[in-house]
């Protein structure tokens, strides 16, 4: 086989493919590396952090719908301390780009958790979530503030020399608009999308499925909302974009790029396949050599319309 | 933990539409103990799209056998599985019944499809231990008692059996159970495992049970399947992970 090169760039983020394991679905590695060759994929999103830990909501947390899933799983994590001290070990055995996911309730948390994180070597960007549907303060009220997306990106830049990623709500009427904010205040790369709000009722109890009443959707369902996200941006905001949004094989990836990814994130998929990111990793690599591209990157923005 | 594609036998109907399926799976059927459960997925399309939890209902060599009953799109499409067609399997997950405990009698309490882990757990159960099944349900209809022994039936119509809850029934039997040291190990709705946490805590009897939740990856990275726990009331346990198979008095049911 000719060399394929499967590397693409975040800004001064260098992956070895465009393949990460997206945030609430890959833990903290441990559990997936079970499944799945850890050293070969593009990077890992850690599940979202916040400064001290949180029990997340009550269940019923998980609802499948037609091609997706609805989750309201409350942001559940162990806090920046223990994964310091307990998650990050595990990982530094692996040789693979580790982004930090952190959600907060203020932009002094937010801010507080970067400067605590900033210091661990192996924690390689940061990915912002100010897009969070599933938890009553803070999450989504940030995500649809475009002013508070601003300040939170200039603050969390301000206390890190490492990429700064923004995760993006789709639940707003011009992502583009939250890009561009992202860009003017230095933010170095935007994830889109986060989860779609919805929800989903028993007929016979005439009450919501999901304790939190609401939840976010995921899965194949949203793809062409994602992809037309990612268009909307790669059209409108020089910044690079981590397409996100029901990817579940190779041929999702490439129509990802083609809108305008740098890279993507393979989410639901996870939960399915633990493995699908190594196949999908190979599946590319057959793919560009069939069509004689020779970077993958390419790919990135190469629509015709 | 394995991902495998494994091979239909075939697909026994018992009584009152409750159906096994009987799968070539020398990976799983090796590894799995009593309680334990598999995450499956019966098709490549996105309907159903994630896999959905089963328990192992029993194992003959390299052959694991599935109890279900047609509920949804996916049971459906694993109903019509032929011989020669394949089911993915991820497993085995969670943790099982503990046997080896000291106890001489294993008092089984099934109610409904919640008999499904039993036959197994009948097979695995050591030599020197007795049992006795309390198998209950609403009516005939949703009483299984398919690779059990020893068995008592409540229906709470009457209809066959001991008339009331399969609590009543054990209530009936106290003196025997009060004979020796007794562990129950159930698994059925919600509302009876409530019940048997009560009847277990009042009477000072050990109890496992095996409970149910929705979840998406059955290895413990979504978080979909949160369970109160008694001892931590910061952190959920996870049904995936930390059980099924909890003893009774370590979870809020």
């Amino acid at each position: 086989m000719s060399k394929i090169d499967l590397s693409v760039t975040i800004g001064s983020l260098k992956l070895r493919n465009p393949v990460l394991l997206a945030s609430g679905t890959v833990g903290y590695g441990n559990e997936m590396s079970e499944f799945i060759d850890l050293n070969k994929i593009g990077g890992i999103v850690t599940k979202s952090l916040s400064l001290k830990p949180r029990k997340g909501n009550p269940p019923q947390r998980i609802i499948e719908t037609p091609a997706g899933m609805l989750n309201a799983i409350g942001l559940a994590n162990v806090g920046v301390e223990v994964f310091l001290k307990e998650k990050i070990p595990f990982l530094k055995n692996y040789d693979v780009p580790l982004i930090c996911n952190i959600a907060a309730s203020s932009i002094e948390e937010y801010v507080e958790c970067t400067k605590i994180l900033t210091y661990e070597d192996t924690i390689k960007a940061f990915e912002i979530n100010v897009s969070c549907p599933n938890v009553k303060e803070g999450g989504l009220q940030f995500g649809n503030d475009i002013h508070a997306v601003g300040k939170i990106t200039e603050k969390v830049k301000a206390c890190t020399n490492k990429p700064v990623i923004i995760k993006l709500s789709p639940n707003v009427s011009y992502i583009s608009e939250f890009a561009k904010v992202v860009k003017e205040e230095g933010g170095d790369a935007v994830s889109a999308i986060n989860t779609l709000v919805g929800t989903s009722f028993n007929i016979f109890t005439k009450r919501p499925k999901l304790h939190n009443v609401t939840g976010g959707l995921s899965g194949p369902a949203i793809k062409p909302v994602a992809l037309a996200k990612v268009l909307e941006i790669k059209r409108l905001v020089d910044i690079p974009i981590i397409g996100i949004g029901g990817i579940m094989n190779w041929k999702d990836v490439v129509e990802f790029m083609i809108a305008g990814s740098s890279a993507i994130q393979i989410g639901t998929a996870n939960f399915i396949n633990p493995n699908v990111a190594e196949e999908i990793i190979k599946d590319l690599e057959n793919y560009c050599t069939s069509y004689s591209i020779e970077k993958i990157s390419e790919l990135t923005g190469s629509y015709k319309i | 933990m394995f991902i495998v594609k494994s091979l239909v036998e075939k697909t026994i109907e018992l009584e009152n539409n409750i159906l096994v399926i009987k799968v070539y799976s020398p990976e799983i059927s090796s590894e799995i103990k009593p309680g334990q459960f598999l995450n499956i997925r019966v098709s490549e399309t996105y309907s159903p799209l994630l896999r959905r939890p089963f328990s192992v209902c029993d194992v003959e060599g390299d052959f694991i056998f599935l109890m279900f009953n047609v509920l949804g799109e996916g049971t459906k499409i694993l109903a019509q599985k032929r011989k020669g067609e394949t089911i993915d399997i991820l497993g085995p997950l969670g943790h099982g019944f503990n046997l080896d405990d000291d106890y001489q009698t294993a008092v089984i309490v099934a109610g409904g499809l919640g008999a499904a882990p039993f036959p197994y757990f009948v097979k695995k159960l050591p030599n020197d231990k007795r049992i006795i099944s309390f198998v209950g349900g609403k009516t005939n209809n949703e009483v299984i008692t398919y690779g059990l022994k020893n068995i008592l039936i409540s229906t709470d119509d009457g209809s066959l059996g001991f008339k009331g809850t399969v609590i009543d029934l054990l209530n009936e039997n106290l003196e025997i159970l009060n004979k020796g040291k007794i562990k129950i190990f159930s698994c059925g709705p919600n509302a009876m495992l409530k019940a048997i946490k009560e009847f277990s805590i009042k009477n000072n009897f050990e109890c496992e049970v095996s409970i149910e939740s929705a979840m998406a990856c059955g290895f413990g990275i979504c978080q979909g399947c949160p369970v109160e726990s008694t001892s931590n009331k910061e952190k959920y346990s996870l049904v995936c992970k930390d059980g099924p198979v909890f003893n009774v008095r370590d979870i809020v049911l």
